[in-house]
């Protein structure tokens, strides 16, 4: 079981407010991805849960249980780091088995679990090497190893691919999508990347400031964004945002439309010079300059339009996303 | 030709170097010679450097005429036992100050180096009469405790900054793997710091060795160290350079051997933090 409640849960550092008191409950067994722009609060709500920083006010239930005073071993959870944080004068196997051995569980189940979970992870080739001779690939796997052993009620992750190459990075978005697949374990995952939360996560909340600004699935947030923040931060490349008479004709204070729900043509609504096109081959992004200021454009496949080309453009006027002058969706 | 002047920069910065070194070294060398030779070739004018009657009478005197064995274990005693009351406080303080830091953490790391600042004559007398009214005079408990507080602050300082270089997060890790303090210490902390707190002991036996100004200062005749030995060779005995000589070298071998063979951890330790 991996039931997590936080009811109130603020933190203050000194007078300053880092997260004020908010409510969030994830249910056991799912994926959970906090996501929200560098300085968001993200890591702090995180480690709030791993109990490595005290919460200034409001409660935290672990399957039920009062756990705001518990010590971080007590609460029963595994937490993987950015950067690793192995200790580097053991070898592989000692990592992983080190909690086990703080638990004083039996040397012969502490080697079981050790074989079992270096299978899991394919590292038994390096088992006794030390952190230090390892790719980044291969230390995340360790990490992710000693986590794995303690069998935890919950794993979190605190941004834990930002250290790896982009091709090592979605291999190992899979990987730990996978072992949530196998382990069924209730999962927090911590990033600023918004195609790792779309990609991997049962459950997206979006901080902003240390607020909830919305909390839903991936393609929940995607077509129903609760404002302009949220709108603008799911979604690559970014939502064009419109004021003004283009917003009037929609009966709102501002308007957004996604890339993907423009149109590009010989005719059409809005015209615009394109200042960059990227050709992906699978898909187009334009970044157009209009009266409006730059419109992002992503087309399928192939579109032969270059740098000081002049392009028309049509929304699909059925995506419009409307929002009134507070920036709350209409 | 950009190799053609890189080779050449490097030949002379290399003799450069050697140049340095000779000159840093010289005095010690005359000193170790000199010890060899008779009191007539130390003062010879011109000097002689390899070309005199190679002779050991010297250190036979200086063992004849004072308790060597003696000085020798109070030095042994003054420098490992200041440099162990050093670390058995610096290591619970710097620890808190590199990982529990509070808002003046930094100026108290300021402040106990600015102790160092201050010429040591400055508080000669009152520690002169407070070692005289607890009867530390000339006693090693005395010099250990006088020696500790001069070199706390910069063991503290190295344990710092060795102890700022180990991730905090590697704690973490450990605290949230089920260690408690204790464990946390034992098993994780201490392993990573080893190396910085070999060359801290390193460095401050050395510094508690050679210290001349509290041991010539503090001490008499009982737990006078190997400084205060060399020191009465000196004046009273008028020009007996090469006898002095010989006093010098064998109060200075025993740390100089024990510098050769650690300098790899020193040099590391000295620049740790500074260079990565």
């Amino acid at each position: 079981m991996g039931q997590i409640e936080l009811k109130g849960v603020a933190k203050r550092f000194g007078d300053a407010e880092v997260i004020p008191p908010l409510d969030l409950k994830i249910e056991d067994g799912e994926f959970v991805v906090f996501v929200g722009p560098s300085g968001c609060g993200k890591s702090t709500l995180l480690r709030l849960i791993a109990g490595l920083e005290d919460v200034s006010g409001g409660k935290i239930e672990i399957d039920g249980r009062d756990a705001t005073a518990e010590r971080p071993a007590q609460r029963g959870l595994a937490m993987v780091f950015q950067s690793y944080a192995l200790y580097p004068h053991m070898s592989v196997r000692k990592n992983i088995a080190f909690p086990l051995k703080m638990a004083k569980v039996p040397q012969a189940e502490i080697d079981a679990k050790v074989n079992n979970a270096a299978e899991i992870l394919n590292l038994a080739s390096y088992i006794d090497r030390r952190p230090g001779q390892l790719s980044g690939g291969q230390r995340q796997r360790v990490a992710i190893g000693r986590a794995i052993v303690r069998n935890p009620q919950a794993f979190l992750f605190d941004e834990p691919l930002s250290n790896l190459d982009a091709a090592l990075r979605v291999n190992m978005r899979l990987e730990i999508t996978e072992l949530h697949n196998t382990l069924k374990t209730t999962m927090i995952y911590v990033t600023h990347d918004q195609v790792e939360a779309m990609t991997m996560a049962d459950k997206i909340v979006v901080l902003q400031a240390g607020k909830i600004e919305q909390v839903g699935s991936p393609l929940d947030l995607y077509n129903h964004p609760k404002n302009r923040f949220v709108a603008g931060f799911i979604g690559s490349p970014k939502m064009n945002f419109m004021t003004g008479a283009e917003a009037a004709k929609h009966d709102a204070h501002e308007i957004g439309f996604r890339p993907e729900h423009i149109a590009v043509g010989e005719t059409g609504d809005w015209k615009g010079k394109v200042t960059v096109s990227e050709h992906l081959g699978s898909d187009t992004f334009l970044h157009v300059d209009t009266e409006f200021g730059i419109i992002n454009v992503r087309a399928n496949g192939n579109v032969d339009v270059h740098h000081g080309d002049t392009i028309w453009m049509t929304p699909d006027r059925s995506k419009v996303h409307r929002f009134d002058a507070a920036g709350n969706t209409l | 030709m950009a190799r053609a002047s890189t080779t050449q920069r490097k030949a002379v910065v290399t003799v450069c170097a050697w140049a340095v070194g000779l000159v840093i070294f010289f005095p010690i060398l005359w000193t170790i010679l000199t010890s060899f030779k008779s009191e007539v070739d130390a003062i010879a004018i011109p000097p002689k450097f390899l070309n005199f009657n190679w002779t050991l009478d010297n250190y036979h005197d200086v063992q004849e005429r004072s308790r060597y064995f003696l000085h020798f274990m109070n030095s042994v005693i003054i420098s490992l036992g200041s440099t162990i009351l050093a670390l058995i406080i610096a290591i619970p303080a710097a620890w808190s100050m590199a990982f529990v830091p509070g808002r003046r953490t930094k100026d108290i790391l300021m402040w106990m180096l600015s102790t160092k600042m201050l010429p040591a004559v400055g508080v000669l007398v009152p520690i002169y009469l407070i070692f005289r009214d607890f009867g530390l005079l000339d006693t090693r408990t005395g010099l250990i405790i006088v020696l500790t507080m001069m070199n706390l602050p910069i063991v503290v300082w190295m344990l710092y900054t060795y102890f700022k270089e180990i991730p905090g997060e590697i704690l973490e890790a450990a605290r949230m793997d089920g260690a408690t303090l204790s464990k946390e210490i034992i098993y994780i902390l201490t392993p990573m710091a080893v190396p910085g707190i070999a060359s801290t002991l390193l460095l401050n036996v050395i510094l508690s060795w050679n210290e001349a100004f509290w041991t010539l200062n503090l001490t008499a005749a009982n737990s006078a160290p190997l400084s205060a030995f060399i020191a009465s060779y000196s004046s009273p005995e008028g020009l007996f350079y090469a006898k002095l000589s010989a006093a010098s070298t064998m109060a200075i071998a025993p740390i100089l051997i024990l510098g050769w063979f650690s300098q790899k951890q020193l040099v590391r330790g000295l620049t740790f933090g500074a260079v990565k």
